[in-house]
């Protein structure tokens, strides 16, 4: 009988020459020290690209598609997807339920449905939401290799070969608002902005800036608990001196600084002027 | 290399060959699915949309190997609910060219069966990443709503 192979469609420009499920992460971390191979997230921004990858690795098969909550946190297998993120309950019962806004604007649920949570924080996109809300939390990275680290200090690293395990979220009482400025509803951002007040201090991320997002913390205590309306001003001044913006098709630089000082007023609104607080 | 896969395509069972890069899309094309269209390429538009272990998903977006042991399901499995959707989108003429309501159509159906009666926010988030040129979505939009109520009724 003969045998037919089903090969991709002509307009694919990436192509795959062997595919690995591994069977560990020893395994992925030994395949994924060399740069022609390549760890599999939801493929959705990789396929757009033009790689001619030796050996996909695949871990699918190793249980990291799952959401755990402990006593301190949740875990976040690097396999999850982004629907699941959004879609778990116990997980957006915490931070105002910012996790799950900062996702629905991804695309389509289709595509949230493919895109893993590992592939947007391993590669540190500039547009990525899920890096800009989870740098407002108290959230670390597990990688195979380098142990347990910060996200905001992971963010800063420059990419390494290791394998992205988990995210690991801790729980605490931190008020967050998450807010962005799209050109179409299911578009990248023009702009993301997250806004934290934690402990009585303020911290804001800015991501989209087109580059990768920047955290800034209010170190000189610029904002009060419940700031006024001067503080808040002055508090945006200093973001726009102290974090760079760009340009790009979707915007300019000038305008992405506009857009930074308006969405980080109204999020510390949202924070200040909800109800009980 | 080659792979060998078997899955559930429309509730049939098939063992195959692939190469690995070989998208979903391309490979239920290649069976006959033909109403899985190819359309961005870019993960926006939602036209390539089948149903991967009950989840609605971008074939365009998906390699083939990942359907390895799985369940995948094209309008081609559901053709009745298909054409009930179908006809709630003619009654407000709101096919129009048509290419994009394979895979709107695929969407609605996942909704319904995730969603217990979403409001009208919840169904646009939902269908958002379905994009139609034709339309201006609100006769979607209305056709939509018609059909989770007329289903709400028929409960």
């Amino acid at each position: 009988m003969a045998v037919i192979i089903h090969t991709k469609g002509d307009l694919t420009l990436f192509t795959i020459k062997n595919y690995v499920v591994v069977k560990d992460l020893e395994e992925a971390y030994v395949l994924n020290q060399k740069r022609s191979n390549v760890v599999l997230g939801g493929i959705a921004w990789l396929k757009m690209g033009e790689r001619n990858i030796q050996n996909a690795i695949d871990l699918s098969g190793l249980g990291l598609d799952k959401i755990e909550e402990t006593e301190e946190g949740f875990e976040i297998g690097s396999m999850v997807t982004l629907r699941e993120l959004e879609t778990n309950t116990a997980l957006n019962s915490y931070f105002n339920g910012v996790i799950a806004k900062s996702t629905e604007h991804i695309v389509g649920v289709q595509f949230r449905n493919c895109a893993t949570v590992g592939g947007s924080i391993f590669s540190r996109f500039g547009f990525s939401d899920i890096l800009t809300c989870l740098l407002a939390l108290d959230a670390y990275v597990e990688l195979y290799k380098g142990g347990v680290i910060p996200l905001r200090e992971f963010a800063d690293m420059p990419k390494d070969n290791d394998i992205l395990v988990k995210v690991i979220i801790k729980k605490d009482r931190r008020e967050v608002s998450y807010l962005t400025h799209r050109r179409t509803a299911t578009d990248i951002p023009v702009i993301a902005c997250t806004v934290a007040r934690v402990n009585h201090k303020w911290q804001v991320v800015l991501g989209a800036r087109p580059s990768k997002a920047k955290l800034l913390l209010d170190k000189e205590q610029m904002l009060s608990n419940n700031p006024t309306e001067e503080e808040i001003n002055k508090f945006i001044e200093y973001i726009k001196e102290n974090i760079q913006f760009g340009s790009n098709m979707r915007a300019s630089a000038e305008f992405r600084k506009h857009l930074a000082g308006v969405l980080c007023k109204r999020g510390i609104k949202e924070i200040t002027e909800r109800k009980g607080l | 290399m080659i792979m060998e896969i078997s899955l559930w395509l429309n509730n049939v069972f098939i063992k195959d060959n692939i190469a690995p890069d070989t998208l979903l899309l391309d490979y239920v094309r290649s069976k006959g699915c033909y109403s899985v269209k190819r359309g961005c390429e870019t993960s926006n538009c939602g036209l390539c949309t089948v149903i991967l272990e009950g989840k609605p998903v971008l074939s365009c977006s998906t390699l083939a190997v990942r359907a390895n042991g799985k369940h995948v399901i094209t309008m081609e499995g559901l053709q009745e609910e298909a054409a009930e959707v179908g006809g709630f989108l003619a009654d407000q003429g709101s096919e129009q060219c048509g290419f994009c309501s394979p895979g709107f159509i695929m969407n609605v159906i996942s909704m319904s069966k995730e969603l217990k009666d979403p409001t009208l926010e919840e169904v646009k988030g939902y269908l958002a990443g379905n994009l139609c040129r034709c339309t201006g979505y609100q006769s979607q939009l209305r056709a939509v709503l018609n059909y989770l109520n007329a289903k709400k009724e028929a409960k």
